[in-house]
């Protein structure tokens, strides 16, 4: 069935895919929100350990998504992958780095003999949940703000600026990208503790930070989406490249589809902080899971369609990259379409998971008793 | 030279992780398995003494599970950062196993360690041992397309050049699946996941007897270790000969390195050890060996299942023996290469200008010689060849190693059998000490494919040259360091951790 579909076609439903995955992630970062948390929720070694116990369960899910971020990225637009991680060299692996020191450090931070010891391990979790959430966002950013590159007739690029990346830094849309996903995953964390523990005392302090995280989450999502929306982006066609005003805004409002679930998104989002904070509901995390989804998916959209620039070269107008001119082949695309028929098969399975494995609240006594807890 | 340094590091940075990320996957690989036999036997019995050593294992797979990911995570996103054009000119065939990978494998592996690791209390006992098995076989998934990807760089099949784009594209994802190459490699690299996994259990058994320790769930454990250890060591070696047919006769220039040969001819033996010459070089007289023991026939045999096979040596693979055996000399091949490269820039050029009249003719010219692009960026025909040494140790150590193994587990089994372990200490310690011979092997055989296969990141399509990213020597200097820093501490903290845990002993699980 794929085969027959025109090639636009198959490329919007692959940035599609891409933009639901950023979407998913955006979700799971409630893991490491939670991991930047740790020392303000657990007071006692009791409470620490039933936090991490608590992350422990997830956190692999979100590491994986992460991972199968950049599989479908690469499979599906093989030319932005090899332009954005080969140039953006040095953010990308920081990034990497802060993902390495997070996947051995639930499974050693407490076991005997650790060589770093566990204060080490919680420093790790820290920087992965912080640093590397963070550069996430601002990577992110750059998909709107543009890259220092430039490709050839044979498609070979390379980076302009020795700072490979870096420079990234210095833009304050990418700046204020990354600390809404940061403060974003802290409110995630808060949610998901207040329906995943048992435990009164660290429920309570979560709730506390709820508030001051919802409120600089707010602050940095309205100056962001102003931003965006005052920004001008690139459009294409066949003759080129033009700088259009407004562009993101317009894409948003023209298109109703992308409007609305843009519109239900945040509305979830503050719909679960408010029912949180003001009703008590531990189920919050759901509409946050949605809204979030909704939310980040149609954000990455906005790239992808309306011939719309997904990757803007700030070096040469001509290099930049579109879902026209960086994907795989018709075959590729069309073949790959039947694997993502699998998308749904797997979401299914890991939500029954999920459910299983939370159907009680953990409570310190549950972990005491298991030996192989963290 | 600025690019022949940018290119080295980016190959010493790609060693190192790859290398540290197989000292972690091959006991993923197998004691995944063994953990599922194991449970399998405790549903089954409903003993529980079984449940208990399952659990034992079970920590020790998790410790090693954490690193793994820890180590793999980079892989994913290697190709992008260092050798991005080849991400490009290649990533229409080699993103797509890849994706397929994060998908079918991962996503199954991590979900169900959860309940594997977590879910003892939460979930019926057969809902637990399905998850157990889904673990093991999602590794074994993730092992599969990572290997039709790699396979499909050793022998590259279902692909066109398109000149528009000027990228390798797919052309039909069967040929890629079912590519014998990958075949071979998948088989035989499972094999040696569930060797290592046997090995580790073995030996750690072994040293539980040898210090009168749980004396009772050790000898349990080694003979599952040792009866699935000597079924797939021979699955190994089986496995090892189709590997090498398939190099014999897709890769001859990776065959004549793993044997150190030289002058070709029929009916080629084996050098089962040897010492090779140092100062050999290519095209003079001097002899391969300074000593070398052979066993007759066994090359011709082992590379084409023929004792009277002609095999080729380097020195025909590099100057040509079009009278005998009709094989074309590098030179021939560049010449090629250089014709199909001038061709494809005048078909750009005229494109560009709409010269429709000489974009044809130089299309032409392009299909004619395409076979040999590649080859167009080499610099002299004795690039071909893959460093020798190399290559020759460490196919000569794996093959030493997997016929040990073999022997180990047969002779554990057969004293396990007539319980006359107690008494064997000899035995048991060379079991013991055999667990890090396992890895030597392991990366040894990695060495062989992959360095046997340079100067190519394609097969006969693409020099590792071309394939690097564009950046700086210092950037790629930098994350080289940096890796070998954290990966070595991790190193360090997974075996102590993993020591500390097997001298607390079984019972504490
Ligand atoms: C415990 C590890 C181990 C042991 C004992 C062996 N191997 Fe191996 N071998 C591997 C682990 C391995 C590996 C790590 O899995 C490799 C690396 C790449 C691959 O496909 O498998 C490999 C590669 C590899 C290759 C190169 C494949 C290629 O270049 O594509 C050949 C020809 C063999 N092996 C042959 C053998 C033979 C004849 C053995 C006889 C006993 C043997 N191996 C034992
Ligand atoms: C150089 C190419 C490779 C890449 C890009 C790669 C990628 C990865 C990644 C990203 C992970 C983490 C998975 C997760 O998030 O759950 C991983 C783990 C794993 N990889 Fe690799 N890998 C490579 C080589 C291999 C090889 C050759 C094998 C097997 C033959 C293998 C088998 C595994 C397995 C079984 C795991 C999961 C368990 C563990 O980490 O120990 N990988 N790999
Ligand atoms: C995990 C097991 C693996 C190990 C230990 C390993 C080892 C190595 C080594 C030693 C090199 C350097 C060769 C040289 O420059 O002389 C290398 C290069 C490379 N390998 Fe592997 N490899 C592994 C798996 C893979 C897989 C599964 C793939 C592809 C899917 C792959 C792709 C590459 C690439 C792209 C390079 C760099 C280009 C080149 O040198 O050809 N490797 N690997």
């Amino acid at each position: 069935m794929f085969e027959e579909m025109e090639l636009l076609y198959l490329q919007q439903y692959w940035w599609f895919i891409i933009a639901l995955l950023g979407g998913l992630f955006t979700f799971m970062i409630f893991v490491q929100g939670g991991q930047t948390l740790l020392n303000n929720l657990g007071k006692t070694e009791k409470e620490k350990n039933v936090i991490i116990a608590s992350l422990g369960r997830k956190w692999e899910l979100g590491f994986t998504s992460f991972v199968m971020f950049g599989g479908a990225l690469f499979a599906a637009f093989p030319l932005f992958y090899a332009v954005s991680f080969g140039g953006a060299y040095y953010v990308w692996m920081a990034i990497l780095f802060c993902f390495i020191i997070q996947a051995v450090s639930y499974e050693y931070r407490k076991k005997a003999n650790n060589f770093f010891g566990q204060k080490i391990y919680e420093i790790f979790l820290y920087i992965n949940g912080s640093l590397g959430i963070f550069l996430i966002g601002v990577a992110l950013g750059t998909l709107y703000t543009g890259g220092n590159f430039i490709k050839n007739e044979m498609n070979l690029s390379h980076w302009t600026l020795d700072t490979y990346g870096l420079e990234a830094l210095l833009n304050p849309f990418n700046l204020s990208f990354g600390l809404v996903l940061l403060f974003l995953s802290r409110v995630g964390a808060s949610l998901y503790f207040m329906n995943n523990l048992a435990e009164e005392s660290i429920v309570n302090r979560a709730k506390e930070q709820l508030k001051i995280n919802a409120l600089l989450f707010l602050g940095f999502f309205l100056l962001m989406i102003t931003m965006l929306f005052l920004m001008s982006g690139l459009s294409y066609d066949a003759e080129g490249f033009t700088i259009v005003e407004h562009k993101f805004f317009f894409n948003l409002i023209e298109t109703p589809i992308l409007l609305t679930t843009f519109l239900i998104g945040v509305a979830l989002v503050i719909f679960a902080i408010y029912s949180a904070l003001f009703k008590n509901k531990s189920n919050a995390i759901w509409f946050h899971g949605v809204g979030t989804v909704l939310t980040v998916t149609t954000l990455l959209s906005l790239l992808g369609f309306n011939n719309t620039v997904i990757y803007p070269s700030l070096s040469d107008i001509e290099s930049s990259l579109t879902i026209v001119n960086s994907s795989g082949s018709h075959y590729t695309l069309a073949t790959m379409s039947y694997v993502s028929l699998m998308v749904p098969f797997v979401l299914t399975y890991i939500f029954l998971v999920w459910r299983s494995m939370d159907k009680v609240k953990i409570s310190s006594e549950e972990i005491e008793a298991d030996s192989h807890h963290y | 030279m600025e690019d022949a340094l940018l290119v080295d590091w980016s190959r010493a940075q790609f060693a190192l992780t790859a290398l540290y990320h197989w000292l972690f996957v091959p006991l993923t690989l197998g004691l995944a398995f063994i953990l599922a036999i194991m449970e399998t036997i405790y549903v089954k019995t409903g003993n529980v003494i079984w449940k208990e050593i399952t659990k034992f294992w079970m920590t020790l797979f998790a410790i090693n599970f954490a690193i793994g990911l820890a180590t793999g995570i980079i892989m994913e996103f290697e190709f992008g950062t260092n050798w991005s054009n080849y991400s490009w000119i290649a990533g229409d065939i080699f993103g797509a196993p890849l994706a397929i990978e994060g998908i079918m494998a991962f996503f199954m592996e991590s979900t169900f360690f959860a309940i594997m690791f977590f879910g003892w209390d939460k979930v019926s006992k057969k809902m637990h041992l399905l998850s157990t098995w889904l673990v093991a076989i999602g590794s074994n998934l993730s092992a599969l397309w990572i290997l039709v990807a790699n396979g499909w760089m050793q022998h590259p099949v279902g692909m066109e050049f398109n000149v528009d784009s000027a990228r390798f594209e797919m052309s039909s994802f069967w040929d890629v699946l079912f590519n014998p190459n990958a075949y071979s490699k998948f088989l035989h690299t499972i094999g040696s996941g569930y060797v290592m996994g046997s090995l580790f259990v073995v030996g750690i058994s072994a040293w539980y007897l040898l210090k009168g320790k749980d004396v009772v769930k050790a000898k349990k454990s080694i003979v599952v270790g040792a009866t699935f250890g000597l079924i797939t060591s021979l699955f190994l070696i089986v496995s090892g000969d189709e590997s090498a047919h398939q190099v014999a006769v897709n890769q001859p220039t990776k065959l004549a390195a793993m044997e150190g040969l030289y002058d070709g001819h029929e009916r080629v033996g084996i050098v089962a050890i040897g010492q090779l010459n140092s100062e050999k070089e290519i095209g003079d007289n001097q002899d391969e060996f300074i000593w070398s023991i052979e066993i007759p026939y066994a090359l011709s045999f082992l590379g084409f299942h023929d004792m009277n096979a002609f095999v080729p040596g380097i020195n025909e693979l590099v100057y040509g023996d079009e009278d005998h055996h009709n094989i074309e000399s590098a030179a021939s091949k560049i010449a090629k290469g250089k014709i199909a490269i001038e061709a494809l820039t005048r078909y750009k050029k005229a494109k560009k200008e709409g010269d429709t009249l000489v974009a044809t003719t130089a299309l032409a010219d392009f299909r004619a010689n395409e076979k040999y692009f590649g080859y167009g960026y080499l610099k002299k025909p004795e690039d071909i060849i893959p460093p020798v040494a190399l290559t020759f140790y460490s196919f000569h150590i794996m093959v030493g190693l997997g016929t040990w193994f073999f022997m180990l587990f047969f002779l554990i089994l057969y004293f396990a059998m007539l319980n006359k372990l107690d008494g064997k200490k000899m035995l048991l310690r060379l079991a013991v000490i055999s667990i890090p011979l396992g890895y030597v092997a392991g990366e040894m055989g990695w060495i062989v494919a992959e360095v046997g296969r340079q100067p190519w990141a394609i097969q006969g399509m693409l020099p590792t040259g071309m394939a690097t990213s564009s950046i700086s020597v210092a950037a790629v200097q930098t994350t080289f360091w940096l890796f070998a820093i954290i990966f070595t501490g991790l190193l360090i903290a997974e075996v102590k951790i993993i020591f500390t845990q097997i001298k607390l002993g079984m019972e504490n699980h």
